[in-house]
């Protein structure tokens, strides 16, 4: 029983979050200054994210492992203007292989 | 923003788009089951796992809640904790969408549930409006829909399912969001935020909550960036 009540609230608080975004006044976003902070926010954050996905474990120490030898080879794919679906494979092969043969 | 049905977007571009949101859907979605065996581990039944995916809908804040929560149910408050400050950035990632989608009334709270790391991305990678509409919508789907399946097998199932990394999704996930990303880096500035914000994330990692350092880099990169005259980041 407690643990629906944590499920529930938990919940609650992410849609919260995730509404608040939408509830702000578009005066209040309507603003130049305001506009550019908004764009440039989510390229900061998926950054952010990218970098923490590729080179930390979950306890948040930092590691080279096969992530980053996926995310090097998705570069060049699309330095070399490979469509999305074939970086994404690569990607994937690429960690797939590498742990196959135990690194990473 | 006028005209911004999605009808309206060239052929060529619409199938890019589907293309962006099927593949980010099924390689998302195919980490619910490691999600759903992973819960029941930790002591939810099927049907709590199930509520996770379909209510709190952002992956990492539920990975985030169960591994905690499994330490016992007396841990739900640091749970609870962990997995707001992990949904703070949607709410952020809300404020850009907002402008983008041009949702309101009912539509928006269906945004807002579907607002998570994977929609924005493809969201922002479009340079039309239209096919940023198209992305989102699709990509917010897809997950929901293949996350949520993957969770009720994954949570059947339970640890006989593999290991997502063995099949490389982990690094899906992360070659994905680096394609997504990719064409926003045309500009100066989008490069100087992206770059100061990813190791700024990196140094603070070790030391602060999961969740925290994303946030912070972020921050840290905008106040570096002082929002000088470029308009294109």
């Amino acid at each position: 029983m407690m643990l629906w009540v944590a499920i529930l609230l938990a919940a609650a608080i992410a849609f919260g979050l995730k509404l608040a975004g939408y509830l702000v006044p578009a005066s209040v976003l309507d603003d130049p200054r305001v506009r550019r902070v908004t764009a440039a926010l989510p390229i900061a954050l998926l950054a952010a994210l990218i970098a923490t996905q590729t080179l930390t474990q979950r306890d948040g120490s930092l590691t080279l492992d096969a992530r980053v030898a996926a995310v090097g080879v998705a570069v060049v794919a699309l330095l070399l203007r490979a469509p999305f679906i074939v970086v994404v494979v690569l990607g994937a092969g690429t960690a797939a292989l590498l742990r196959h043969l135990g690194w990473g | 923003m006028t005209e911004a049905h999605p009808r309206g977007l060239p052929r060529a571009e619409r199938t890019v788009v589907v293309r962006e949101a099927l593949s980010v859907g099924i390689a998302t979605g195919a980490y619910g089951i490691s999600f759903g065996a992973l819960a029941v581990a930790a002591g939810l039944d099927v049907w709590q796992a199930m509520a996770l995916s379909l209510l709190m809908f952002t992956g990492g804040s539920q990975f985030a809640f169960i591994g905690i929560v499994a330490g016992g149910v007396q841990a739900a408050p640091a749970a609870i904790g962990a997995s707001s400050l992990l949904g703070v950035r949607n709410g952020l990632y809300a404020l850009e969408l907002t402008q983008l989608l041009g949702v309101t009334g009912l539509r928006r709270l269906g945004a807002a549930h579907l607002t998570i790391d994977e929609s924005t991305a493809v969201a922002v990678s479009q340079d039309d409006v239209r096919a940023s509409r198209l992305g989102f919508w699709l990509t917010g789907g897809a997950v929901f829909t293949l996350w949520n399946l993957a969770t009720l097998g994954g949570a059947l199932l339970g640890t006989q399912v593999g290991d997502p990394r063995t099949y490389g999704l982990d690094a899906a996930a992360c070659a994905a969001f680096t394609a997504l990303l990719w064409p926003r880096l045309r500009s100066r500035d989008a490069v100087a935020v992206a770059a100061v914000a990813a190791v700024v994330s990196i140094a603070l990692s070790p030391s602060l909550p999961l969740g925290v350092p994303v946030l912070v880099a972020a921050f840290a990169a905008l106040i570096v960036w002082r929002a000088p005259r470029g308009r294109d980041a």
